[in-house]
């Protein structure tokens, strides 16, 4: 696997000379996960660096904390540092990663993709095959968006794996034991790395003021996104395994799970969106910030046109809404693998890692 | 922005932590409350911005301190370090308040972490800022502009005019421009002197232009030397600075804490003619690295070269800059531009007068040089395992000792009685409280005591 010479060995070396000044400096080590990382090291490899990387969740405070940011001449700016890293860290395990480097780094890409899967959803509904049943599949037959989703869906997940594979060797990985997965979890399930370590949050939107919206607003979106998602897939049981067909009522599961779920991802999202335009772009790869505003709307479309897709489904606008959600959907799934999507995946890993590491 | 002829209740001269603890109490009494920092924004908070702790009192086991650490066995430090040389009544107020203190500052923003990794040693006795100084620096910021605090960046203090017992305006230089600003009461919270090496030089003489100033540029005493001219009492020896050894290579201000080099004790340390000149392990380092700062100072050039082998690279904590890597001594002499003979030969007596026994890197282990001069009493290996390793060690300073004479009340004393509306607090009035030595981490628990006193007395008096 040749995947660490794609690396960008000087945002790599950038990232080691300033890990190795918090080496030993060390007054930020209860922030997060990253510097009791770092303070069980004394030399770094590009591995370790690309770890480190996946590990910082970019809340700023080893930034604002220190004594040594520009004008010093240590020039400490350890959350760009790492976010370049891990940006490179992402597309170069990726494959091809020359379409990934286009999709994080261009939201114009990223938008228009969308917009033609959307199209093509427009010209799929008028040819597919439709059931007689009501609801949207007057539109589309389920079997037809079967068809169209599952490929859709596990082939760019395969792809990720793949990538994972290439960023689990790269940093040494060992054989996964349960206890490291329930520790990576516990620390998702909170976003523990988002606290601050004292529980007053991060310094994502205004300077160095603590705040826990970021971190409210990302869970809204990660559980709201799950719950989407689980909602989709009790559906398709349900249809299969139950032979129930849609639509369900609002007291069904895929229902009980799929509204509150798509009105959490849109607060989420917006949220999100919002303190994106507050904060300080050059405290994290600046280069990605369309590519990352893309994808966060995408995932707004993406849920508030779900949403609509329940609340106007009897008006004319059905078939519109359809095409636009599906597209949106289809999107979100073909780009996992080339978008911030991966984010979730690889910070995933390196959680995981770091609680082999703590053992 | 701040209006130079608005009327201020209390303006404190400084920005750092014991300027933040004043105005913050002042702003609490009710005080309309003016900060002048002479820094640039990025650069606030003097060098509590540097800081990791502070060492507080406490009774028993307390958020992030272990076990107790009580009045008593606190002021016995002290007296160990300053050998007496301190102001009994003024300390121990400091060590009964700082106990309180820790409450307050967590009401004020401050938060707290366990000792770091590496600093065992310190997890009774003194509680560490999360983020360090400047995190704490930055919490106080925004309390104290939470509370309406006004604060002007890039305000240098040249003058206080003095007419009698008190302070009547108070000249600021802006931007290019001059301002003589008035208040009812004022704060002066500006630190030592120590970043005007021309002083240090009159004290240590020239010597001190090789020095290297551990933290901001900003501390040059200028408040300090006025007011002492103004016939101010004054205490401390105004020739003495708390110095230590640092790496070589660090910049001459503003390293702060990663430029220290714990290596000294598992080394063999030259000067610039390849000649030892002192004990390397006479004592653990926490208890020498002082001592080193002056006997730095005393060899040629104010500089010294560190030299190990690689049994010991992986012994102390790292620091910012690699160490200098060769597989011979004499490549080793070549970069660090030492004689390479006369190291060679010093490091071959050394290691002849190495002795076999039991090495152990964190207690005193006895193992001891014999017949050498001057010896090595602990941690003696011989330097024989390439690669070689070295550093180059010079002088840093951390504080001056010299200060304003305060009471109980902060109030700052002239010939005949207290200045009826002048307080000071920290490290301009430190020297009541460490004549000599240091104890780690008294420095913030003077500034957090006096700051808030002062405060508090200023705006007491201001709004009478
Ligand atoms: C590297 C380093 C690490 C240290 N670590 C610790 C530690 O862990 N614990 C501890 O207790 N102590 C530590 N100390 C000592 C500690 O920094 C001081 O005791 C403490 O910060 C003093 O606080 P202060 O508010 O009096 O001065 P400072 O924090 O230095 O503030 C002085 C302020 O005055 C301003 N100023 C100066 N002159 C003028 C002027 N003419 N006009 C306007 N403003 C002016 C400066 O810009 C600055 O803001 C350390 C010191 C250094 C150098
Ligand atoms: C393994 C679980 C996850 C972890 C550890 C995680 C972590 C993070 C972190 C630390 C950030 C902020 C820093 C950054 O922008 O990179 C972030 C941003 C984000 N995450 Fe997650 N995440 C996870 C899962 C998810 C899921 C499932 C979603 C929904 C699809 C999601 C959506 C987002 C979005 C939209 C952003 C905002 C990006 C931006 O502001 O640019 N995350 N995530
Ligand atoms: S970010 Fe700065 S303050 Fe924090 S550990 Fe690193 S060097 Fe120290
Ligand atoms: S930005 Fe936050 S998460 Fe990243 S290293 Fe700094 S403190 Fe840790």
């Amino acid at each position: 696997m040749q995947t660490i010479e794609l690396v960008n060995l000087d945002a790599i070396a950038e990232a080691r000379r300033q890990i190795e000044i918090c080496n030993a400096c060390r007054y930020c080590e209860s922030y997060c996960a990253v510097f009791p990382a770092v303070h069980s090291k004394r030399a770094f490899s590009d591995g370790d660096i690309q770890q480190l990387s996946n590990l910082c969740h970019n809340c700023r405070g080893c930034y604002y904390a220190c004594q040594y940011t520009a004008p010093h001449e240590f020039g400490l700016n350890l959350p760009k540092a790492l976010a370049e890293v891990r940006q490179e860290s992402w597309e170069s395990h990726a494959r091809p990663g020359a379409i990934a480097k286009i999709f994080h780094r261009s939201g114009t890409a990223l938008s228009l993709f969308v917009v033609l899967a959307a199209a093509l959803l427009v010209w799929l509904i008028q040819v597919a095959p439709k059931s007689s049943g009501e609801g949207f599949y007057s539109l589309m037959s389920h079997n037809a968006m079967v068809l169209l989703f599952v490929p859709a869906f596990t082939l760019p997940i395969l792809l990720i794996l793949l990538s994972l594979r290439g960023y689990w060797q790269t940093i040494g990985g060992e054989p996964v034991r349960w206890r490291h997965v329930v520790g990576a979890f516990g620390s998702i399930a909170k976003m523990k790395n988002l606290s601050g370590g004292h529980g007053d949050g991060c310094n994502f939107e205004a300077e160095d003021a603590f705040s826990n919206s970021r971190r409210r607003y990302h869970q809204a979106t990660m559980y709201g996104f799950l719950l989407c998602f689980a909602a989709t897939s009790v559906a398709t049981l349900m249809h299969y395994g139950l032979e129930m067909s849609a639509p369900y009522g609002i007291f069904s599961l895929p229902k009980l799970l799929g509204i509150p779920g798509g009105v959490l991802l849109s607060i989420g999202t917006l949220g999100l969106a919002s303190l994106k335009l507050k904060a300080d772009r050059e405290l994290a790869d600046a280069r990605v910030w369309g590519g990352e505003m893309a994808f966060v709307l995408l995932l707004f479309v993406v849920s508030t046109s779900g949403l609509a897709l329940y609340f106007l489904r009897e008006t004319r606008l059905l078939n519109e809404l359809l095409s636009l959600h599906l597209g949106a959907v289809l999107a979100l799934f073909l780009l996992m693998p080339f978008s911030k999507m991966v984010h979730g995946f690889f910070r995933l890993a390196a959680l995981i890692r770091d609680e082999q590491c703590k053992a | 922005m701040v209006d130079p002829r608005a009327n201020y209740d209390v303006i404190v001269v400084g920005g750092g932590n014991a300027a933040l603890c004043a105005a913050i109490s002042a702003a609490e009494a009710g005080a309309r409350t003016l900060i002048l920092e002479g820094a640039p924004k990025a650069y606030r908070g003097g060098n509590s911005r540097h800081t990791r702790n502070f060492r507080c009192m406490h009774g028993e086991p307390m958020a992030v301190l272990t076990d107790s650490y009580g009045e008593q066995e606190y002021f016995e430090d002290l007296m160990k370090v300053t050998q007496g040389n301190t102001d009994e009544k003024l300390a121990k107020l400091a060590i009964r308040s700082s106990q309180e203190c820790y409450a307050w500052m967590v009401e004020h923003g401050v938060r707290f972490q366990p000792s770091l990794s590496g600093t065992l040693s310190l997890s009774r006795t003194n509680a560490f800022f999360m983020g360090g100084g400047k995190a704490l620096v930055n919490a106080y910021y925004r309390t104290a502009q939470n509370l309406g605090v006004d604060v002007l960046y890039e305000a240098h203090v040249t003058h206080l005019e003095r007419e009698g017992d008190r302070i009547v305006s108070i000249d600021v230089e802006h931007q290019g421009q001059q301002h003589c600003l008035v208040s009812k009461a004022v704060v002066v919270a500006s630190g030592g002197f120590q970043a005007d090496v021309d002083w240090l030089a009159d004290a240590w003489g020239p010597a001190a232009k090789n020095f290297l100033i551990r933290g901001t540029p900003y501390n040059r005493g200028v408040v300090l030397k006025d007011l002492i001219g103004q016939e101010l009492e004054s205490v401390g020896d105004p020739t003495q600075c708390h110095a230590v050894a640092i790496d070589g290579r660090a910049p001459k201000f503003d390293g702060g804490i990663v430029t220290r080099l714990d290596c000294v004790p598992f080394s063999v340390v030259v000067n610039k003619e390849g000649l030892r000149f002192y004990d390397e392990g006479e004592d653990v380092w926490p208890k020498r690295y002082a001592i080193w700062g002056r006997l730095v100072a005393a060899q040629p050039d104010q500089v010294g070269y560190v030299i190990i082998d690689s049994k010991s690279l992986e012994l102390f904590m790292p620091s910012v800059f690699p160490p200098i890597k060769a597989d011979t001594l004499e490549e080793l002499a070549g970069k660090l531009g030492l004689p390479a003979t006369r190291l060679q030969q010093t490091i071959n007596e050394f290691n002849n007068a190495c002795t076999e026994g039991r090495f152990h890197p964190t207690e005193l282990d006895g193992l001891a040089t014999q017949g050498l001069m001057p010896p090595k009493s602990n941690w003696a290996r011989p330097i024989d395992t390439p690669p070689y390793y070295g550093y180059t060690l010079r002088t840093g300073v951390t504080f001056t000792y010299l200060g304003l004479k305060v009471d109980e009340s902060a109030q700052v004393q002239g010939r005949t009685g207290p200045m009826k509306n002048l307080w000071a607090a920290g490290e301009i009035m430190a020297g009541s409280i460490l004549g000599q030595g240091y104890l780690a981490g008294f420095g913030m628990t003077i500034g957090t005591v006096f700051g808030r006193i002062a405060g508090r007395e200023a705006a007491r008096y201001a709004n009478n």
